[in-house]
């Protein structure tokens, strides 16, 4: 039951900015795909896609290899799990779970049945009578999985499912779904802003921008070679550098680093590296040695078990990183003191992105 | 310094959120309950009062009387006629605001509200000049014998003017603060359009389309002007509860109109009721 988007545009006002444009990407079958970028990427507008509440103006939606065009919501086998729950509040858990067994004249047997099951599933037997208002947030979210699993759905649509909870039940609720999607394999296409989550439960990633796709891939590819200065800010934070190319090889921060410059990048042109704030290792000031700079550290914040540091290269660039708290202790870095950092770890994008 | 005072102030705001001393609190309490006793209270007290001055004898016979029992029926007829219809109107114009986008939706819900700022004696008068003999349509229906003004008819469309927004505002308001995910969640479970209005619209909607109801069904018994424009004040025909109620008070028969008035404010204390009712049903648990 893959879900494949083929050059999906949607415009909501005829002339204006497309809200989405030309996206194209397979979700496969039986896998927790997710849909990762910023708020108004239009994420949330490709699900409403795939869910058929929103018509695209050009491209096709595909469900297990059938064209979905002509196919009405009803009938797509779509089970959507919202933000903020959508839970019926004048129906017990109970009914909730049942309705969409309930609408398709499932037998009453049947349905006690199913509803008994799916509660067991996500925990909640207990609450079976209980009305919406009277749960937590966890709770409902996941009376809210239960009643789109009741109908057996080809695929589920998740839909920042864990937005409206607060860190901890988040975290909790995301390894309960990673156990849920285990044991069901149903294809699943998740919407988050949350790159912790998407990297997380996602086995392949489509990360968007400005109703464009970014890049896709799975997740620790798009987090080990981001095309883009964007996509590696976004996903995971990134340190960047530029320096001009000569003979093949850029050299960043007055010779410190030189870094081999990939086919595209011709002669004269920018080269943009990127290096991530955990990747960057600090030590006490020695022999010049390459790929080590040296800087002034502006700014030092414990955040429990990790250290942020500011960093002032002599160029005036400013670099952010991360080391574990014991590390930084060991080494006594101070604010306004000179130390030498390793760049060692830049790369340079997949793509050219200086144009 | 500037900054001194509002630093100081700020526990006491966080806590309570008031700051004003005591006696400017009683001071702002009691005038509130003396404006609604003397405005609201007391004439209140006053009709019933005036109503049975003279003994409930001269009440009943006030309310019995064969030209007050043919205003209550008007009035009931009335109520029965644009009642439903408003409610109906409100539920479809909830549904449509609520589920689907559409050009000059803002407009609608502009043109909802115009008739709580149009003069209800403005309104009678367009139905004067749309249905009256001189009017628009006048020789049409003239022709056809049909009478609108100064007729049941006239009442009716009068009253449906004036009372078109109550049910509309009230279902929309509950509408708009609970959003249509809930329609959404049902229709990809697989519910129809029929599904949906009757098993998660309407029973979302029922509370603030009761108390639109009542509120309708109290203006619509108790509106004056634009029914006084195009009633004609045909005796035994075309006059309703308060319009009764001005006659009988327009022929020094003060305990007769009070008596009548005190059936309109008995009206009032029960759509109060039914407001608290559903206040307390509402409230999410």
């Amino acid at each position: 039951m893959s879900i494949v988007l083929q050059a999906v545009t949607k415009r909501f006002t005829s002339g204006g900015t497309p809200a989405v444009s030309g996206v194209s990407f397979e979700a496969p079958r039986g896998a927790i795909t997710a849909v990762l970028g910023p708020s108004g990427a239009g994420k949330s507008t490709v699900l409403r896609i795939v869910a058929g509440l929103e018509d695209p103006d050009t491209g096709r939606v595909l469900i297990d290899g059938e064209d979905c065009a002509s196919v009405p919501v009803q009938k797509r086998g779509v089970g959507l799990v919202f933000q903020h729950y959508a839970l019926f509040r004048h129906m017990t858990v109970r009914e909730n779970v049942a309705f969409g067994l309930s609408v398709r004249r499932v037998p009453r047997k049947e349905i006690a049945a199913r509803v008994a099951q799916l509660l067991q599933l996500v925990q909640l037997e207990q609450l079976a009578d209980r009305y919406p208002a009277q749960l937590s947030g966890g709770q409902r979210q996941r009376i809210a999985f239960a009643r789109a699993l009741a109908v057996r759905p080809r695929v589920l649509l998740l839909d920042e499912p864990f937005g409206a909870l607060d860190a901890a039940v988040r975290r909790e609720l995301r390894e309960w779904l990673e156990q849920l999607h285990a044991g069901m394999g149903v294809t699943t296409l998740l919407v988050t802003h949350d790159q912790e989550e998407a990297l997380e439960l996602a086995e392949h990633v489509v990360l968007m921008f400005d109703g464009r796709i970014a890049q896709s891939g799975p997740p620790e590819e798009v987090y080990d070679h981001p095309a883009s200065p964007a996509v590696a800010s976004f996903l995971g934070g990134a340190n960047l550098l530029t320096a001009p190319v000569f003979s093949g090889r850029a050299d960043f921060n007055f010779g410190a680093l030189a870094v081999a410059a990939p086919g595209w990048a011709r002669d004269g042109e920018l080269l943009q590296v990127f290096v991530r704030p955990h990747d960057l290792k600090l030590r006490r000031v020695r022999s010049v040695q390459h790929g080590l700079a040296v800087a002034r550290v502006e700014r030092l914040k414990r955040i429990g078990g990790y250290v942020r540091i500011s960093l002032a290269l002599p160029g005036g660039e400013m670099l952010t990183v991360e080391s574990p708290r014991a590390e930084i202790d060991e080494l006594g870095v101070a604010v306004g003191e000179p130390v030498q950092v390793d760049l060692r770890a830049a790369r340079p994008f997949t793509e050219n992105t200086t144009h | 310094m500037t900054f001194g005072e509002p630093l100081a102030t700020l526990p006491s705001l966080r806590h309570s959120g008031v700051t004003e001393p005591a006696p400017v609190r009683w001071l702002l309490v009691s005038a509130a309950a003396a404006f609604l006793g003397l405005f609201v209270l007391v004439p209140l007290l006053a009709v019933f009062a005036t109503a049975l001055r003279a003994g409930l004898g001269r009440y009943a016979g006030a309310i019995l009387h064969p030209d007050a029992r043919s205003a209550i029926r008007l009035t009931l007829l009335t109520a029965a006629i644009v009642v439903p219809v408003n409610a109906l109107f409100g539920i479809a114009a909830g549904w449509a605001i609520a589920n689907f986008r559409f050009r000059g939706k803002r407009l609608l819900i502009t043109f909802i509200d115009l008739p709580f700022s149009v003069s209800p004696v403005i309104a009678g008068l367009a139905l004067v000049l749309i249905f009256g003999r001189q009017g628009w349509l006048g020789g049409w229906l003239d022709a056809r014998q049909i009478r609108i003004v100064f007729a049941v008819p006239g009442v009716v469309l009068a009253t449906a003017f004036v009372t078109v927004p109550y049910v509309a505002r009230e279902v929309l308001a509950v509408v708009e603060a609970q959003g249509n995910d809930e329609e959404t969640a049902a229709l990809t479970l697989g519910a129809g359009g029929w599904q949906i209005l009757s098993r998660i619209t309407l029973p979302k909607m029922r509370w603030g389309l009761l108390y639109g109801i009542a509120l309708c069904n109290a203006r619509a018994m108790g509106e004056f002007g634009a029914v006084s424009v195009v009633s004609g004040h045909v005796r035994g025909e075309t006059i309703t509860l308060p319009l009764h109620a001005q006659i009988l008070y327009d022929q020094y028969d003060a305990v007769g109109a009070f008596a009548v008035a005190s059936l309109l404010a008995l009206l009032a204390l029960f759509t109060l009721v039914t407001k608290k009712y559903v206040e307390s049903r509402s409230r999410p648990a």
